[in-house]
């Protein structure tokens, strides 16, 4: 258990900063700053107008497909960590089955760029 | 501490869980579904999987809740109206629970142990090495197949994602780059010699 402490103590800390920090902000907030709340103020405020709308409204999907994309090269990066980790130790099929992978994924990465997937019109 | 370490992560991950459930703005729910995620990495680290640990935070809370974030604000849906009509649900949604509760209740009440299972158990983690590095040393090599389809698999969702959602709007400028630097003063610029009195 010390050791697992041990370890993790500079998460630790950071993640007790991060806490803090959050909380000292939002506090502080509450307490100190002034309140004197009235319609006009707390109103959503669109350029001087009256609000059109609230903002659930439909997104371009391009969004979405921006994010899929995401994702997918996240999981790629998944599947390098354990492969980087173990790097001295695999075996030479191992090192070559990583270069498959990513020469596949790299095809898909190729389509895309071709059919201007990442440009944002 | 360890176990001071593991009911706060628990207690935060239930946290996270019911507040999901009961919070009334979706986005917020999906706010808490994060730190369900969160904790629950947390308690994966307290196992001592922390390669599950990453990926539940980079794949889950990275990706994955942006993705919830996406739909919930993409699906223009009127929350309200639809709190209206749970009333009328309510008994179905009732007896699903229930189902799946008696299905946990006779899942764990005939829940036996393997009989090998407390020494595979022991040597799932091997000792001498970190369980990130054991996983190397086996998923690229002994599963190749898996590994290859798992690649194979990503590939389809990106080219299925890209032909389902991609549309080229013709109405609209585009910056062709290559125009641009290609563009030399020669061919662009033209001097004339303009009298004076006389237009062009």
């Amino acid at each position: 258990m010390d050791d697992l402490l041990r370890e993790y103590l500079p998460i630790l800390v950071f993640l007790a900063i991060a806490i803090g920090l959050g909380l000292v902000l939002i506090l502080a907030a509450v307490v100190i700053a002034v309140r004197n709340p009235d319609p006009e103020k707390v109103s959503a405020y669109e350029c001087g107008f009256n609000a059109f709308d609230d903002a659930r409204m439909k997104f371009d999907v391009r969004f979405y497909l921006v994010s899929i994309l995401f994702i997918i090269f996240d999981l790629e990066i998944a599947f390098l960590f354990p492969w980087a980790v173990a790097f001295s130790e695999i075996s030479m099929p191992a090192f070559w089955s990583m270069m498959v992978f990513l020469g596949v994924l790299t095809i898909g990465f190729a389509y895309e760029w071709k059919k201007g997937a990442l440009e944002w019109e | 501490m360890s176990v001071f370490a593991f009911y706060l992560f628990a207690i935060s991950t239930l946290a996270g869980g019911l507040f999901t459930v009961v919070s009334r703005n979706p986005v917020h729910s999906v706010l808490w579904l994060i730190l369900a995620f969160l904790s629950s990495a947390g308690l994966f680290v307290l196992l001592g999987a922390e390669f599950v640990a990453m990926l539940l935070i980079i794949v889950y809370v990275g990706a994955v809740a942006v993705l919830f974030l996406f739909v919930v604000m993409m699906l223009d849906i009127d929350f309200s109206a639809l709190k209206a009509e749970m009333a009328r649900y309510m008994p179905l949604a009732l007896l699903i629970g229930i189902v799946i509760l008696m299905q946990f209740v006779l899942a764990f009440g005939a829940w036996e142990t393997a009989p090998g299972a407390a020494e595979n158990l022991a040597q799932a983690i091997p000792v001498d090495r970190h369980n990130t590095e054991a996983l190397g040393m086996i998923l690229y090599d002994q599963y190749f197949l898996l590994f290859q389809l798992a690649g194979l698999i990503l590939l389809v969702a990106m080219i299925g994602a890209i032909v389902l959602t991609l549309r080229h709007r013709s109405d609209i400028k585009r910056q062709d780059v290559l125009a641009q630097i290609y563009r030399d003063p020669k061919t662009a610029m033209e001097l004339r010699d303009v009298k004076p009195g006389q237009g062009l």
